[in-house]
């Protein structure tokens, strides 16, 4: 009694202990289902908690089932922050599930050098070539491939045609001052300009380093994080910028308070139409259409805007996609699982279903929506290639990052402040 | 639990034993050994677990404290008080001693006085009086999380039911950011917190009145006294044990607040409603700085141990002491 730290680690403990217990009984199913039957039950952990995407990877998993009559899948689905959480409490069991989300970078480097993950370089060499090089990126460590994507996909502006239109402007910016003008037009038609959700931090983070990016170009930000120095001019110029974006009051009202996905959140803003645009990742109209209405053919895509003057160009991307690891020592079921996620039919069937962007080259064809098309497009023109900040640094460095930002954000750090913490943190984690 | 420390007139402390015959004293102690074992016997499975799980991770967090360490196998980067030194440094959490300090005073200025002025209101003869103990009581029984999410919708700016229904009446000035403004956050986190937590306090109050004996308020009434002296001189006193506990588990309530605060803000916005087992989360469940979330996490346990203890050493002894010396009697 009186003691919180107990009360709350016993209880951590304990939904840890409960998790793995769970784990552990689904174990002594597979177990006893191998013994009798040679049945190998595979645990698949993904974060798919919204529709249609949901009934999709469910009716795949039963797909795969059907083909293979020896092996069951059991899909545990999480909400993002709450599997990240959970995650945490799995790595320092050390034992993860068999099939689980990743997004590659710094995390998962962490999660593979502490021996959790399993390497797949030979075990998916002979279909794992044919897959765009570009959404291997993140999952590519030293040389080695960690990781299979089910998607690939990059951060831009999302925007409402309709409410562009009635502030008068007519084509999508081109530079950050042509941004701004646009904030400023569509502030004077009293529309609200981005949604923003600063609760989640994430998302304001997307600003800051696309920002740096086009200051001073994708190779400044990767010699950034190999220095462990992010004092540079390009990021403390993005601060400025960022900071004077913020000072036109741009975001939707309580923004500081608002989630991603909820009801009242960043995504639900844009898809009711009651904010114009949303810097998001490839996944925005889906979720716009799932937390809000969604607004079908108003809906617009532009690539982040180029800083007059900065050295990057608007053919860098800054973004990242989803993909799937496997803990160390999976069954070999597991990676005929991922082989069949990642063949053609099934990313044919991903990519009309549920909105992503292909991984294959032949799925291609199957991308029909012009704003998904031109997200690819400029994917495969990309020239430059920067992972979301808090996935590509250690998760310190990461969270160092979104934190910071949304202290800028808020009005309570300077460009210099945000700089001078995030160095200090990386280099506090070696 | 709470229930124990609840002084309670009917039962008290039972009869005394009878004086021992004389000349039993072997049989007694061999009664006594027995009795031990049978004790230990008991025991055992609860020590056990209690042991593995609750002093074992205190040991281990203060261990942890030491190091720098991100949680994958055992910690090896000694770094000596560097992580407390650090914590001491940030401004983060030394802003979460001050919003728990902020929450403790305010728990005890408002919302404590107001859980007792509905206790006493409740304890009146009137019609739905069973009714009313019901529904105040029963935000208590709601879960952390539900509150959070609740009350995340009821104070959504501009479209929750909050701003709705100040609007409807005109009152639009009143309607806010609520949660999502840093200079309302702890003010409406309060507001949610008195909600949740009044009718809890308020049922103890009722069931400390109930046991004051009716004959004392008649004999002041006889005696002329007016219903602030009656309250005053004989409920106030005689509803103090009750009123100490609820204190005490107001105040510890407040160090170690964390779920309604998680789902609704995470903390923010920027930090300004964060409290240590949020900070504590962040670093070691975010950024896996585990060794420095176990330095919070020692600090927090610190500050709750030497509240409480200084509190049961010099609040609650008197209470306490009943409850002891009634178990020893028993134990004979």
């Amino acid at each position: 009694m009186g003691d919180p730290a107990l009360s709350r680690r016993g209880f951590l403990a304990a939904s840890a202990a409960a998790g793995l217990g769970m784990t552990a009984l689904s174990g002594c199913g597979g177990d006893s289902d191998e013994g009798s039957s040679g049945i190998t039950t595979v645990e698949w952990w993904n974060i798919s908690t919204t529709q249609p995407t949901k009934d999709v990877w469910a009716a795949l998993a039963k797909k795969f089932e059907a083909q293979n009559p020896k092996v069951k899948i059991k899909i545990v689905q999480l909400e993002n922050d709450a599997y990240k959480s959970k995650m945490t409490a799995l790595i320092a069991s050390g034992k993860l599930p068999d099939i689980f989300h990743t997004w590659g970078g710094g995390v998962l480097r962490q999660q593979v050098d502490a021996g959790l993950v399993e390497d797949l370089t030979d075990r998916t060499k002979e279909w794992a070539d044919g897959l765009l090089p570009v959404a291997k990126e993140p999952y590519l460590l030293d040389g080695r491939l960690y990781g299979i994507p089910f998607d690939s996909g990059m951060v831009g502006f999302w925007y409402n045609k309709a409410l562009f239109e009635r502030a008068g402007v007519s084509t999508p910016p081109t530079t950050w001052n042509g941004f701004l003008d646009t904030v400023e037009a569509l502030k004077a038609k009293n529309i609200t300009p981005i949604a923003l959700a600063g609760k989640e931090k994430w998302p304001g983070m997307y600003y800051w380093a696309y920002l740096a990016m086009r200051v001073g170009g994708a190779e400044a930000v990767q010699k950034a994080a190999e220095d462990k120095d992010f004092t540079g001019p390009a990021f403390v110029r993005a601060g400025q910028l960022l900071k004077e974006l913020a000072g036109l009051q741009p975001f939707q009202k309580g923004f500081l308070g608002a989630a991603y996905s909820d009801p009242n959140g960043q995504a639900a803003a844009v898809g009711n139409g009651k904010a114009a645009m949303e810097l998001m990742g490839q996944w925005a109209p889906v979720v716009e259409a799932d937390a809000g209405k969604g607004l079908g053919d108003d809906l617009g895509f532009f690539p982040f805007p180029a800083v007059e003057g900065g050295k990057g160009s608007l053919t860098e991307v800054f973004g990242g996609a989803n993909g799937h690891a496997l803990r160390r020592d999976a069954p070999q079921a597991a990676v005929d699982f991922l082989r069949f996620f990642a063949s053609e039919a099934t990313d044919r069937e991903l990519v009309t279903k549920t909105g992503v962007l292909p991984v294959v080259t032949a799925a291609e064809s199957a991308l029909t929506d012009p704003n998904l098309t031109a997200v690819q497009k400029q994917l495969k023109a990309a020239t430059g290639f920067q992972l979301y900040l808090d996935q590509a640094y250690a998760p310190a460095v990461g969270q160092e990052v979104n934190d910071s930002v949304a202290a800028l954000v808020a009005g309570s750090k300077s460009p210099e402040q945000v700089a001078e913490s995030i160095t200090k943190t990386a280099k506090e984690e070696q | 639990m709470t229930s124990t420390f609840l002084p309670d007139r009917r039962t008290g402390p039972g009869t005394a034993p009878p004086p021992p015959p004389a000349g039993a004293a072997r049989a007694r102690t061999r009664r006594r050994v027995t009795h031990w074992l049978t004790a230990v016997g008991f025991q055992l499975p609860a020590l056990v677990l209690f042991l593995v799980l609750v002093v074992l991770p205190i040991l281990f967090a203060l261990y942890a404290a030491f190091f720098r360490w991100g949680g994958f196998g055992m910690p090896s980067d000694y770094v000596g008080t560097e992580n407390f030194t650090r914590l001491f440094d940030d401004p983060v959490f030394l802003g979460d001693l001050w919003r728990c300090l902020l929450l403790v005073v305010l728990s005890l200025a408002l919302q404590l006085p107001f859980a007792l002025a509905m206790a006493v209101l409740l304890n009146q003869r009137m019609r739905g009086r069973a009714v009313y103990r019901m529904l105040f009581f029963a935000p208590y029984v709601l879960s952390e999380a539900i509150t959070g999410v609740l009350f995340g919708m009821i104070f959504a700016p501009g479209d929750g039911l909050a701003d709705r229904v100040l609007g409807g009446v005109g009152l639009d000035g009143l309607g806010g950011e609520w949660f999502a403004d840093p200079s309302m956050v702890m003010a409406t986190l309060f507001l949610v917190m008195t909600w949740k937590y009044f009718g809890f306090h308020m049922m103890l109050y009722l069931a400390g009145l109930q046991s004051i004996p009716r004959e004392l308020t008649e004999a002041a009434l006889i005696d002329g006294a007016g219903p602030w002296q009656r309250f005053r001189n004989v409920t106030l006193p005689l509803l103090a044990p009750t009123l100490r506990i609820s204190v005490f588990l107001s105040v510890i309530g407040a160090i170690q607040l964390f779920d309604l605060v998680w789902v609704v803000t995470q903390g923010g916005p920027d930090h300004h409603s964060e409290t240590m087992a949020v900070t504590m989360f962040q670093f070691g469940f975010k950024r896996y700085q585990v060794g420095y979330a176990s330095a919070i996490s020692v600090v927090m346990f610190g500050i709750s141990l030497v509240f409480a203890l200084a509190y049961q050493r010099f609040v609650l002894r008197r209470d306490l002491q009943g409850a002891t010396t009634t178990m020893r009697g028993d134990g004979k």
